[in-house]
């Protein structure tokens, strides 16, 4: 049970990265790929500045801003430099990895005694129960936040620049900055899961990134296939479907390390498990033309 | 008003594939003025329209919008002026948008999109009012996304939030080539009706001849990136369609 529970948990904390996915994937139509090494910036700056005993509040906010200035490089490197999407997030991204170990100045930093936003309120006197609570209270107040934004005439433009660029030209929307800003949110959200995450285990690591967009992406797509299949347009909706991707993500792997998989070959098996989730409407929809 | 002074628009520069668009063009449309504009493929019209909107950058001269001069201005802040309708119906809506939404942005054409929440019953109420005109029976479904609509509706849509926000400027690129008869005469009719009603100042392209002969009160003819005919309010009423017909053979 415990097992699952930590699943659980651990989806609410990678909740904030897929929405900062959904906002570069789904919002903007940018495959940004940012994500692996703001995730690890997020959790580097934490580890750092909470075995400083710097405030929590700051803390996050630090986390959140790094992975801003990130997500603007990318957007920056993108829109500035014309540089197609993709490999701009994969120049920053790669840059990122050294940025990382420098912050770190080790492989790994444990937070052990430190202070940790799950300890902030006490609810439940079990550990993860508690931890739950904390994850999915923030998780709410953050799907309500992101909710405000995009229903605010700000948000509608950010919606419409990735729809269609020339009436937002048209309509005096800058649609350069408006990437710039839409990669900062989304990367600002993913070193958010980084914070997170971090304090969740208890240590920040060089490499705990790699492959985590993928992790973003599969949720997000898990999320449209129920948008579909539900017939669901409000943005709030879209937002929790998200974090309901990112849980039946997170109990896929639960479910897979459960049944005698090798540790080792988990990066193998998300990896196989978004090609899944993208090609069986494929490959349903070829069959249904037959 | 729009004045173009000397404006020339040559691609690849120096290349062996080099293309003069434009060569020189001196046009001064007067405020409250429907110039429809006509011409073969290549004549350069569509360039023209896209340097005055700020899409494309002049090679030479200026571009003066209510004497202003704006040839350094981008696009988006043109806005300011100009409203625009594009050939494809699809480019003038976000598909993945409300009807709703897509009002709201263009409501905002010339004023920043703020942080704060800006539709509200009143704003839903005046969308209402402003698709009804339409006759279309679209007044009850704003809530509709734009890219279950048809390309017919999309259009007469677009027309309409060009009027939203304050607008001098319209800028319509054969705004009917991707719709059947029925929905062209219901676009041109539509943008006539709006252009007198809000004295808007506006340019159009179009292939259809009877159409140019039917709309505007000033007709111009280009031919090779430069203006071959121009006609006045006057002597456009004297023309006949034979006449035009004639122009193309």
């Amino acid at each position: 049970m415990t097992f699952y529970l930590q699943a659980l948990q651990l989806s609410l904390c990678l909740g904030t990265m897929c929405m900062g996915v959904f906002i570069s994937m789904k919002i903007f139509n940018i495959p940004d790929i940012t994500t692996d090494g703001s995730y690890t910036l997020g959790a580097a700056v934490t580890a750092v500045l909470l075995s400083q005993h710097v405030p929590l509040i700051l803390v996050m906010l630090a986390s959140i801003a790094a992975g801003a200035i990130g997500g603007m490089l990318t957007g920056l490197i993108h829109t500035v430099l014309r540089i197609e999407a993709l490999l701009a997030g994969i120049l920053v991204m790669t840059g990122l990895y050294s940025i990382n170990l420098v912050i770190l100045g080790r492989s790994n930093i444990p937070l052990i005694g430190t202070s940790s936003i799950f300890n902030l309120i006490t609810v439940f006197s079990a550990e993860i129960s508690n931890n739950l609570v904390v994850g999915m209270i923030f998780i709410i107040a953050l799907v309500t936040l992101l909710t405000f934004v995009l229903r605010t005439d700000f948000g509608i433009a950010m919606r419409a620049t990735g729809s269609s660029e020339s009436m937002v030209k048209a309509l005096g929307i800058n649609n350069n900055r408006m990437k710039i800003i839409g990669l900062a949110m989304a990367n600002g959200l993913t070193a958010l899961s980084g914070f997170l995450v971090s304090q969740f285990q208890g240590f920040a690591d060089f490499n705990m990134g790699i492959g985590i967009v993928i992790v973003g992406l599969g949720s997000v797509l898990i999320a449209n296939a129920l948008k579909t299949w539900l017939n669901i347009k409000s943005i709030a909706a879209q937002l929790v479907l998200v974090i309901l991707g990112s849980l039946i993500f997170q109990l896929v792997l639960a479910l897979t390390l459960a049944s005698g998989v090798d540790p080792n070959l988990l990066k193998l098996a998300t990896a196989v498990f978004v090609l899944i989730i993208v090609a069986l409407p494929r490959v349903s929809s070829a069959l249904k033309k037959k | 008003m729009i004045e173009l002074e000397n404006i020339s628009k040559v691609f690849n520069r120096g290349e062996a594939n080099e293309v003069a668009a434009l060569r020189n063009i001196n046009l001064r449309i007067e405020k409250g003025e429907f110039a429809v504009i006509v011409g073969a493929n290549g004549s350069g019209k569509t360039t023209l329209l896209n340097i005055l909107a700020g899409a494309e950058k002049a090679s030479d001269g200026h571009v003066i919008l209510g004497g202003k001069d704006v040839t350094g201005l981008a696009e988006y802040k043109r806005s300011k002026w100009i409203a625009r309708v594009f050939q494809n119906p699809y480019t003038g809506t976000a598909s993945d948008l409300s009807i709703l939404d897509n009002f709201r942005l263009a409501a905002l054409r010339t004023q920043p999109k703020k942080l704060v929440i800006g539709i509200d019953a009143g704003f839903k109420q005046r969308v209402r009012d402003m698709i009804a005109k339409l006759g279309m029976g679209l007044e009850n479904k704003i809530d509709l996304l734009m890219g279950s609509l048809s390309g017919g509706q999309r259009q007469a849509l677009t027309l309409l939030m060009s009027v939203m926000d304050t607008a001098n400027i319209l800028l319509l690129d054969e705004p009917t080539a991707a719709l059947d008869p029925k929905s062209s005469a219901l676009i041109l009719n539509l943008a006539d009706r709006l252009i007198k009603e809000f004295h808007l100042t506006a340019l159009c392209i179009t292939h259809n001849l009877k159409y140019a002969h039917q709309y505007g009160s000033r007709l111009i003819q280009f031919q090779e990136g430069g203006v071959l005919r121009d006609y006045h309010a006057n002597q456009k009423g004297a023309l006949s369609l034979q006449d035009m017909f004639g122009w193309f053979e």
